[in-house]
């Protein structure tokens, strides 16, 4: 892709090639704008951006990566996604082959989602002033009505309900940053959950209190947000979180704690514990909670702590971390 | 010590004075009474908000004040005293005044092991205190742990649920004898007492059994250590894989059948504090008491308790069976703090004693064993706690009021307060809920009985430690101290070092000024600042902590430095990770380190001394074992541009395939001459003649008294830490004399006034 002079022609070439890819008939009328049908009740508007390294990664690239991130941030609120946009900042000399790759990997988990995405833009800026690609995304969706998730509902004794295995994707990132190769390719978990998270609050409604997707910082930054939010401590049974062995592996080889790394297609749950076996049962019988487990509960705590209640007791604080994982042995 | 003066030469009037120090709750007015009746003295004796207020009149003022420091109580501990002479009062008779109150200053002193006299009644059938575990005097028993805040007195201690019965009212009331204001004083009419027997406690110690005592810091766990089968089974329940136990034994006598004992160890062993002291082990206990460990901890009862219990044993002992040694370790969960409280004892405990023995004698602040060892003929703090704390560091100036919060691991906190320095009681690793509420507590008690609110808080530059959370979510303002600048000018503080100091800091890890994994540092020391000179060849450390964990990563780290990367899934086959490992060490942009604890974890993996620690520590302890000459192989190492490198040495080692034993010893040596060659050279650029010895490598002793002995014969001046550990026990002292030189630096920029 070119900057500056012959942008027009460019800018048509790009305007087609999403046309193409994402396929629908709000961007196939070409105006700068799309209008759609407002819900009746509550919406819920996010946005994000996306700078991932590389781009390209096993099980997905950073356009999918784009619809998952931005269909999840709405269905953590319990909301159902509709409607997306996404702007492209794009590096002078990206190659149109893989700029194509990426656009139908948004379409086709747009597709997959249900969700269309109806508005876009794009810029090339000059050599150097991006990496690749950026993507920035908005989005709109819609509450069940009567359905308001948030920490500060959080209650000791609720348990913690997570849907599936640590670290995938952010070990697949890294692997493929580091040319690490392991006997099982580790696969990024990126996926969109607005399925699982319909099928959660059709089994446990109000019960469910809030829901979080454990992205950068992991599940350990994740809880710890949580328990601020919600002033509570968590204590959670480290043989219930899984970590696939291929991951566990890596993160061992690495130096790498699993709880830190992070997560494009899992969830966290808080649920009141009279509701937790219904929505963990919904959650197992969905084919992306298929290895949920509950994995903890809230206590009064006037620190916050999020501890690690091992097989024989023990309480490690489960920290956030401020950056990278750094040794801390002296 | 102020000199009593001219004045007293002249025609004597009456004199005041000041004495300043630990001279509360430790007999000190009954010692002044009796002195000043002896020089038949009128005047008074009374405690107050600055230690203890003396006046005195008559004809021997002078030999009184002359003989006033020189036969003090035994807890006792003089700062200062000053002299003023005042209008006579022509009173006579000498009293005991009522305490002076008003804002407290003084201080509490450390718990002290059970005195002679004590020891004495508590086996005399006609003492009152006959047989009774709690039995204490001026000169003995508990004080730091019993103490909640200032004043000293029994209404602040966890010993005001026991009013006294008439007999002890008495003894505390006598002005003449060792109780006198004895603030613990009990009888078994009056005091605590413990739930169990002395026989069904030597039963089970007897039977092979685990049982569990409440000391005096904290609940400690006992079994026969001569008893394999015993110490087996503690290790199995407290989850301990091979981190070496103590052992008491009842009198250094018996202590020398199971180590070496030289006049300083004994003397050491001796001490009031009763700390576990390292010894060279003769190898008579159990053998996984200490496995493939050359020194064993040895310590000798500290509490009456104590030595009820070896007397109790003592009737169960064959003539010709060796004297009884028990195992004697702190009682807690795995990783979390010294267990202290009666509920959470009996709870934790039930899966790992058989039998729990509690009392109902509050420990207000817990405080582990201390443990030293003489090394470069002084003792040396491993881990500095009960009996120590909370005497404090004369420091060579006054500063602000200081909170230091340490590092992670073997944590402390450090609170200054004028001129003198608190460090606190060794608070373990800050990675439990537990130990994180033990470190508040702690900084909440010390600034309690000491009485002072600190105006900043120093901390490790690290951004993940709990001690850097806590310290930002404070209040205060923050004063960062990397890491080994804080292990530098901890032993310049309490040195009283002023002038610019060269600092060879050998440590494990540390956050670097510049991000890096730093631990192998040469530094220059002036004042708050610090300049780093040079530092050891920076090596690949595969995984991060994990490295440290599993020395054979930082092996295979020097393997692939040597172009032997294919010798790594050979030599570690036994690791599934060494299949992969070369995928990191290939990187060009591998994180590395300076750490000269990796150093020591690298060859004791190439060695297949320790491939995986089960400890912290384990390998280089492991590799220190196996010493019995260090010596120096020449050419050894390079210093380049004020980096040391020993790749000639390891290139050597890896060569020659030297027996573990022969290359330990070559190790110790060549790495001590390197760095004193590598100080030396330093000195000669900069001027500097005084070096301080820092980092928790010094806790080795072939490495300290190598390097103090090559330091010395260089005509240079080291100094290695003697009041506090060299590991980051000592870390908060550091931090808070930094951050009060750059207090006091600051003040005197901006003129103001505090
Ligand atoms: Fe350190
Ligand atoms: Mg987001
Ligand atoms: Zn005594
Ligand atoms: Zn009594």
């Amino acid at each position: 892709l070119s900057h500056g002079a012959g942008g027009r022609a460019m800018a048509q070439l790009i305007a087609g090639l999403f046309h193409e890819a994402f396929g629908n008939e709000w961007l196939a009328r070409g105006n700068d704008q799309s209008a759609f049908d407002v819900a009746a009740g509550r919406m819920v508007m996010t946005t994000d951006g996306y700078v991932v390294s590389p781009l390209f990664f096993p099980g997905g690239n950073i356009g999918s990566l784009a619809v998952h991130g931005t269909v999840n941030d709405i269905a953590m609120a319990g909301a159902r996604p509709l409607y997306l946009s996404a702007s492209f900042i794009i590096e002078e000399g990206f190659p149109f082959s893989d700029l194509k790759r990426i656009a139908d990997a948004m379409g086709e988990a747009a597709r997959e989602a249900g969700i269309a995405i109806i508005t876009g833009d794009t810029k090339v800026v000059e050599r150097g002033k991006a990496d690749g690609v950026f993507i920035s995304t908005a989005g709109v969706g819609v509450l069940p009505e009567g359905l308001d998730l948030s920490a500060d509902k959080a209650k000791p004794g609720d348990r913690v309900l997570l849907s599936g295995s640590l670290g995938d994707h952010g070990v697949a990132i890294m692997s493929r940053r580091q040319n690490l190769t392991f006997d099982t390719e580790i696969i990024s978990d990126s996926a969109s959950l607005h399925g699982l998270v319909a099928d959660m609050v059709a089994a446990g409604g109000d019960g469910i209190r809030l829901m979080r997707d454990p992205t950068r910082g992991g599940l350990a930054a994740t809880m710890n947000e949580i328990a601020q939010q919600s002033n509570l401590g968590f204590r959670l049974q480290e043989d219930a979180i899984r970590v696939k062995p291929a991951v566990a592996a890596a993160c061992e080889l690495l130096g790498l704690d699993p709880l830190h790394v992070a997560n494009e297609g899992k969830l966290i749950a808080v649920v009141a514990s009279e509701a937790a076996a219904a929505v963990l049962a919904a959650m197992k019988a969905h084919p992306l909670g298929r290895d949920a487990a509950d994995i903890g509960t809230a206590v009064s705590d006037d620190h916050r702590f999020v501890q690690m209640v091992t097989s024989f007791g023990g309480g490690r604080i489960v920290d956030w971390l401020s950056g990278e994982q750094l040794p801390r042995i002296c | 010590m102020s000199a009593p003066g001219r004045t007293l030469a002249a025609k004597p009037t009456r004199l005041r004075l000041r004495v300043r120090g630990a001279v509360q709750g430790v007999g000190f007015r009954p010692y002044v009474h009796g002195l000043a009746t002896r020089h038949q003295l009128g005047g008074f004796v009374a405690n107050d908000a600055d230690g203890v207020l003396i006046e005195v009149e008559g004809d021997e003022v002078a030999a009184f004040v002359a003989a006033l420091p020189q036969q003090t109580p035994p807890l006792a501990r003089i700062d200062d005293i000053a002299v003023e002479p005042i209008a006579a009062d022509a009173g006579t008779g000498f009293r005991i005044a009522e305490s002076v109150s008003g804002r407290v200053t003084t201080r509490i002193v450390p718990d002290a092991a059970t005195c002679a006299a004590c020891l004495a009644e508590l086996f005399d059938p006609n003492s009152r205190f006959h047989l009774y575990p709690f039995v204490n005097c001026t000169h003995c028993g508990p004080r730091f742990t019993i103490a909640e805040r200032l004043p000293y007195d029994r209404a602040c201690t966890s010993m005001k649920r026991f009013p006294m019965c008439e007999a002890c009212r008495s003894d505390y009331e006598d002005p003449a004898g060792r109780r006198f204001h004895a603030e613990a004083i009990s009888c078994p009419r009056c005091g605590p007492r413990l739930s169990h027997g002395l026989d069904d406690i030597a039963a089970a110690l007897a039977d092979g059994r685990i049982v569990a005592i409440k000391g005096l810091g904290g609940y400690q766990l006992l079994c026969d250590a001569r008893d394999e089968r015993a110490v087996q089974r503690l290790r199995a329940r407290k989850q301990r894989d091979g981190k070496p136990f103590a052992v008491m034994l009842a009198t250094a006598d018996a202590a020398i059948e199971m180590a070496e004992i030289d006049t300083a160890e004994r003397a050491l062993l001796e001490q009031v504090a009763r700390p576990i002291v390292l010894l060279r082990s003769r190898q008579r206990v159990a053998p996984s008491i200490a496995p493939g460990l050359a020194k064993i901890g040895v310590m000798l009862p500290a509490a009456p308790l104590h030595h009820l219990i070896f007397h109790a044993l003592e009737a169960r002992r064959a003539a010709a069976d060796p004297a009884w040694a028990l195992v004697c370790t702190s009682a807690n969960p795995s990783g979390e703090p010294l267990l202290t409280d009666n509920a959470e004892a009996l709870a934790d405990l039930a899966d790992i004693a058989d039998l729990i023995v509690t009392h109902d004698r509050d420990i207000v602040i817990r405080a582990d064993d201390s443990v030293l060892a003489v090394v470069a003929g002084v003792p040396r703090f491993i881990r500095r706690a009960r009996g120590y704390v909370p005497e404090p560091i004369r420091l060579t100036c006054a500063m602000p009021p200081i909170l230091a919060v340490g590092a992670q691991l073997k944590a402390t906190v450090t609170v200054t307060r004028g001129d003198e320095a608190f460090v606190s009681q060794h608070l373990g690793d800050l990675d439990t809920a537990a130990a994180i509420r033990f470190f508040e507590e702690t900084i909440a008690h010390l600034t309690s009985i000491l009485d002072v609110e600190p105006v900043a808080i120093a901390h490790d530059l690290h951004p993940d430690m709990a001690s850097t959370r806590f310290a930002q979510a404070y209040g205060l303002p923050t004063l960062p101290v990397q890491h080994h600048h804080a292990h530098a000018a901890s032993v310049m503080a309490e040195h009283g070092v002023t002038s610019p100091a060269l600092a060879l800091v050998l440590d494990g890890h540390g956050y670097g000024s510049d991000a890096g994994a730093w631990g192998g540092e040469l530094l220059s020391c002036d004042g708050a600042v610090f300049q780093r000179l040079g530092h050891l060849a920076p090596l690949k450390m595969p995984g991060g902590d994990r490295a440290a964990r599993e020395p054979w990563r930082m092996a295979a780290s020097v393997l692939h430095d040597f172009g032997r990367g294919d010798e790594i899934g050979r030599r570690f086959a036994a690791q599934p990770q060494s299949r992969n490992i070369l995928m990191l060490l290939d990187r060009a942009d591998a994180p590395v380190t300076t750490s000269a604890g990796r150093l020591f974890d690298a060859v004791a993996g190439l060695l297949g001394v320790t491939t995986m620690q089960s400890y912290e520590g384990e390998a280089a302890m492991k590799l220190e074992a196996l010493v019995r000459e260090p010596a120096t192989l020449e050419r050894g190492w390079t210093i380049v541009d004020g980096v040391l490198s020993l790749r000639p040495l390891l290139a050597h080692l890896i060569a020659r395939n030297l027996d573990a034993v022969q290359a330990a010893g070559l190790f110790h040596g060549t790495l001590s001459a390197a760095c004193v060659d590598w100080i030396a050279a330093a000195s000669r650029a900069t001027g500097i003649g005084t070096v301080v010895l820092s980092g928790g490598c010094f806790l080795n002793a072939h490495l300290a008294e190598q390097i103090m002995r090559g330091c010395r014969s260089a005509g240079l001046d080291p100094l290695l830490p003697r009041r506090l550990p060299p590991n980051d026990g000592g870390l908060s002292l550091g931090q808070a004399w930094v951050a009060g030189l750059q207090l006091n630096e600051e003040h005197m920029v901006s003129g103001g006034t505090v």
